[in-house]
């Protein structure tokens, strides 16, 4: 156990003595010095590879805590389980080398996880070395409201190379880039979306539950619309929800959501909202929320719903796939690509600005998310569909590789092929506020308590309230 | 509805149609009472999958296999639980001795700023407990209180909702004549509060004890913007952090048992303190 | 200390001890609510809320934000939707707490197991107002079970959207705020009622008094210190009424914001930790709080007299 925590920590400093050694403006710090006893160790070191081509030089960590803040488990297993040298002590402590890690996770209810990450950024400056947040987590929605800001350091100031996340999907870099261009975070996960379709209700009543021809009738919105309709004849919503399209349509926006300062409705966005009402109107799909009861009601044959968008995770962990009456065990779904590619979820790793870890929050950075052998391992171990083209691409040539609930179906290359077209440059830092006023407040439109004038009216009110910069 | 029963049956009906029309009511207010716990109950036996299918008034088998995850889980439900206990717990207790002590203040002494400090608290239950919450918060990082339970449980002390309470159930059940009496009998003002007072005052302190053990056992915001170590959170932290695990770990089976776990104490404290409510052990003091 | 006490034994002397008492109550109260309060007044006249995670001000604004929260009418229907809410939860509340302690309180009655009855009908507060919360929404979807109750006896023919119309998503709020409260109300009311001499009771009894006689002449009046502390406290809830319509509607008040209380409008100035329009807001409810509270308070006391 000593022997290989002591390898792990010589392979960390051995990273650290080769960015510095390969650095441009070099200034080798003394204690990295037993790099070079470590070569034998270079198996556990795959990174060291990598980092050949830095160019940046990254001060020493002087740090001896390493705070990391964030809202439920899942970061905290991925470290335990796949890098390596850390050492879990109890639920909130663990131990890099002598750096002493110490998490801090507030869960996300009621917004109490920003709220606490932004007193503790916004007290950075002034709090003790070992109290500084070092490395914090995001999601999409609101991620630039962290990363365009001076709070979160430049993935290139903990020595991260472009040539490191060059194997990363283009969207999870254009989620945490900021608005001067430069890359502020990184994510292990790629969380590209499908359509999953129902094959029964496919073979009922498009005739085949054959991917080829499912897609033929899905392949841009207005086919989607009018097979929506044949649907409903047949007896089946098209989707559960009216929110179920809505991030489709919401990743590829082409004006971001406020302009200058005023509130912008994308055409893409008003077109979801015509077609959706149209849907509602006609009984083609509910008006429930996501995760409702009414929602997951199509997980099972008698819900009667033809088809959910979703990325892998929400496909194998939350289609009830171990309840054996679902759609899911059976493999009664299919995946196609669907009218537009779309992401859902994932988390990025970000850099505190202010910590006395960079090389080590660089250390982590690079393991977890360019790392392929690590990366393979999650996939093994964790089931995630990782953020590594390379990894994903071997994966969906694989013949022998099927997903039982989609009937043995290997959709991975239609999941990377719909993320390839996903442009996100358009994202805003008021995403996160403006995608759920509008939803809520385009409900009570299609739910037929407000003209759309009115509902308008209903989410510009709501999107001041929380912005109270912004104008209509 | 059972109002305009009530009112039409007052004068005319006899007593044993009146006895079935309470009863009618009550068992049908039992039954809206109860059936929560029956489906809370229900849903903790059930597995994820289940309870994604909706409702069910049956039983299933899962109740092992969720308790046991949620025991062996990530979150410290055990420690979650002795700290909900050390946080309501306390926060029950002083609060009560304090606003009981505080309203007796008012009750039997006679000073110059009574009136105006009596206003003042009463002015004081009036403030929305929002807003001031993050103004609170701010003051709790400033004394470098955050991440204790003494910021939970200290400003308990000053709850101007029970020192009321215990002000209003003074006016009509603690004669001045009893305190008179000690004095005579040459009892300290102390003592006379603690062992004659007090006593008088058990319902009502029941009452406000029960009261402020559950909105403190209950409470999820404050405690979610001041504890961070995961070893001093409490129970509805811990029952919130479930439902916002990643999906490889959400599992509604969980979130039920905990609710459960997190509901079955109250309920023991509850039945413990309601006796004295029921039961009315202090009736016979105030006669005098 | 308390044996000198004794023998200076003068009314003055005593009411020293006022003060005492009143030593750790007023300390807690200054340091943990009234520079909070003080903070909240004082935000009230700047502008100050967070950009992202960028601080915005605080600037001197004057009563702009008196101004604004006044002036987008949007205070008028938040305040109505919070008292017709209120009143619609609280008349049933207090009526079915008044039955209950009368019937309890019968000695005519001689209800059986009224202890059990005493102990469950306050049980419903000990769930946890989320959880409450996650079971009406199963309860009420639309592939509910009480949907599916009401198309078996043919009722409805299509499931009913109880959180999308004004009407049953208020209703839904009424029923769950009664629910949870009104065994507190009744537990109140019976402790005030344990204070009440049971001599009275009995001396009425001997005179031939009826039930009905001995509740209205006796009970209620001697209930009055207890009954107008349920009211104002009722009433400040109600006027802060929060938790339970924010959860069932996700903190928007469906539909189109009609079950939209003052506090959670409050609340979603929070969002932007905007302290000076929350402030305004709140300094708002404050006075009418007190306005309102001091109506009941010298209403009820009024006629003591």
């Amino acid at each position: 156990m000593k022997k290989k925590l002591l390898s792990a920590l010589l392979s960390v400093a051995m990273v650290s003595a080769l960015l510095a050694g390969c650095g441009n403006k070099t200034e080798a710090p003394a204690a990295e010095a037993p790099a070079a006893e470590a070569t034998e160790e270079t198996a556990e070191a795959p990174a060291a590879e990598e980092a050949v081509e830095e160019a940046v030089t990254v001060a020493e960590d002087t740090g001896k805590v390493l705070n990391i803040y964030c809202w439920n488990e899942e970061f905290k297993s991925r470290l335990t389980d796949h890098y390596p040298g850390y050492t879990e002590v109890d639920a909130t402590h663990g131990t890099i080398g002598d750096v002493e890690v110490v998490w801090n996770i507030t869960p996300s209810d009621d917004n109490a996880y920003q709220n606490n990450l932004d007193e503790t950024l916004l007290a950075q400056a002034d709090a003790a070395d070992d109290d500084k947040i070092d490395l914090f987590l995001v999601e999409a929605d609101y991620a630039l409201k962290y990363v365009d800001t001076e709070y979160t350091l430049p993935v290139a100031d903990c020595g991260i190379t472009d040539a490191d996340v060059a194997e990363q999907y283009q969207y999870t870099k254009d989620v945490v880039t900021d608005s001067n261009g430069q890359l502020k975070g990184v994510s292990w996960q790629g969380c590209p979306g499908v359509l999953v379709y129902n094959r029964a209700a496919a073979k009922e009543v498009l005739g085949s539950d054959d991917p080829a021809a499912v897609q033929e009738a899905v392949k841009d919105w207005d086919t989607f619309k009018a097979t929506a309709a044949t649907m409903k004849e047949a007896g089946y919503k098209m989707t559960a929800t009216s929110n179920d399209a809505y991030r489709v349509f919401s990743n590829n926006v082409t004006s971001k959501w406020v302009e200058d300062g005023k509130i912008n409705i994308d055409a893409n966005i008003k077109a979801w909202v015509d077609m959706t009402k149209e849907m509602v109107d006609a009984g083609e799909t509910g008006t429930a929320d996501l995760w409702s009861d009414d929602w997951s009601a199509g997980f099972y044959p008698e819900g009667k719903v033809f088809c959910y968008f979703g990325p892998a995770w929400l496909i194998d962990f939350c289609m009830a796939a171990d309840d054996a009456a679902s759609i899911a065990a059976q493999g009664g779904w299919g995946a196609v690509k669907g009218p537009q590619g779309f992401f859902w979820g994932g988390t990025w790793i970000c850099a505190a600005a202010g910590t006395d870890n960079a090389n080590l929050v660089g250390d982590i950075m690079r393991q977890l998310t360019c790392n392929p052998d690590i990366m393979i391992e999650i996939v093994k171990a964790d089931n995630d569909f990782v953020n590594n083209k390379t990894a994903m691409d071997t994966m969906a040539a694989d013949t022998t590789y099927g997903d039982a609930v989609l009937g043995g179906q290997n959709a991975l290359g239609l999941f990377a092929e719909g993320v390839a077209s996903v442009d996100l440059s358009n994202l805003s830092n008021y995403d996160q506020g403006c995608n759920e006023s509008f939803q809520q407040a385009m409900k009570e439109y299609f739910e037929g308590n407000a003209t759309y004038d009115e509902a308008l009216e209903l989410f510009y009110k709501s999107v001041t309230e929380k912005y109270p910069e912004l104008t209509y | 509805m059972p109002n305009e029963e009530y009112n039409s049956v007052e004068g005319g009906l006899g007593i044993a149609a009146r006895r079935v029309i309470s009863y009618v009511v009550l068992i049908l207010l039992t039954f809206l009472c109860l059936f929560w716990f029956y489906i809370l109950f229900i849903n903790s036996t059930r597995s994820h999958a289940e309870l994604n299918r909706g409702f069910t008034l049956l039983p299933s088998s899962h109740l092992m296999t969720n308790l046991d995850n949620v025991l062996h889980g990530s979150q410290p439900i055990l420690s979650g639980l002795k700290n909900s206990f050390i946080v309501a717990g306390l926060a029950a207790v002083l609060c009560t001795y304090f606003s009981t002590m505080t309203a007796y203040a008012i009750h039997v002494y006679d000073f110059k700023a009574k009136k105006a400090i009596f206003t003042f608290i009463l002015a004081v239950m009036m403030i929305p407990t929002q807003v001031t919450a993050l103004g609170f918060i701010r003051l709790i990082n400033t004394i470098k209180l955050q991440d204790t339970l003494i910021a939970l449980i200290v400003p308990a002390i000053a709850a101007p909702a029970t020192f009321y309470y215990m002000h209003q159930y003074m006016e009509s059940a603690l004669p001045h004549a009893i305190v008179e009496a000690a004095r005579i009998d040459g009892s300290s003002e102390w003592r006379t509060f603690n062992t004659i007072s007090l006593p008088i005052m058990k319902p009502a302190i029941a009452v406000q004890m029960i009261f402020t053990f559950v909105f403190n056992w209950n409470n999820y915001f404050t405690p979610a913007l001041i504890i961070k170590s995961e070893n001093k959170k409490t129970l509805p932290i811990l029952i919130a952090q479930l439902r916002s695990a990643d999906f490889l770990k959400f599992d509604m089976g969980q979130v039920y048992v905990s609710i459960a776990l997190s509901i079955a104490p109250v309920i023991v404290v509850y039945l413990c303190l309601s006796r004295y409510i029921v039961a009315g052990v202090a009736v016979g003091s105030v006669k005098g | 200390m308390a044996k000198e006490k004794k023998k200076t034994s003068k009314v003055v002397r005593y009411n020293k001890w006022g003060y005492i008492f009143l030593i750790p109550f007023i300390t807690i109260y200054l340091i943990f609510n009234m520079i909070p309060l003080i903070t909240t007044i004082y935000n009230s006249f700047f502008e100050n809320y967070r950009q992202g995670i960028i601080q915005v001000g605080p600037n001197w604004v004057g009563l702009e934000n008196y101004i604004t929260i006044f002036s987008n009418g949007d205070i008028p229907k938040y305040f109505s939707n919070t008292i017709i809410m209120w009143i619609f939860g609280f008349i049933p509340q207090i009526f079915l707490s008044l039955l209950l302690a009368a019937w309890f309180a019968d000695t005519r009655l001689r209800i059986k197991a009224s202890g059990f009855f005493k102990t469950v009908i306050y049980m419903p507060n000990l769930i946890m107002a989320s959880a409450f919360a996650m079971l009406f929404f199963t309860l009420f979807s639309d592939s509910g079970p009480i949907n599916s109750l009401l198309m078996q006896i043919g009722l409805i023919s299509e499931p009913y959207k109880f959180l999308s119309h004004t009407i049953s998503a208020r209703g839904l709020v009424c029923f769950m705020n009664c629910l949870m409260w009104f065994g507190n109300t009744t537990i109140l009311l019976m402790a005030g009622m344990l204070g009440i001499d049971s001599a009275l009771f009995e001396a009425a009894q001997v005179d031939g008094a009826t039930s009905t006689q001995v509740f209205f002449k006796i009970t209620l009046p001697l209930l009055k210190p207890i009954l107008i502390y349920v009211m104002i406290t009722s009433l400040i809830g109600g006027l802060q009424m929060f938790d339970v319509p924010q959860i069932l509607t996700n903190g928007e008040g469906n539909p189109v914001r009609t079950t939209m209380t003052m506090i959670m409008y409050l609340n979603k100035h929070l969002y932007s930790k905007n302290y000076g329009l929350g402030g305004a807001m709140s300094v708002f409810l404050f006075i009418v709080t007190g306005i309102l509270s001091l109506i009941v308070f010298k209403f009820t006391t009024k006629k003591e007299d």
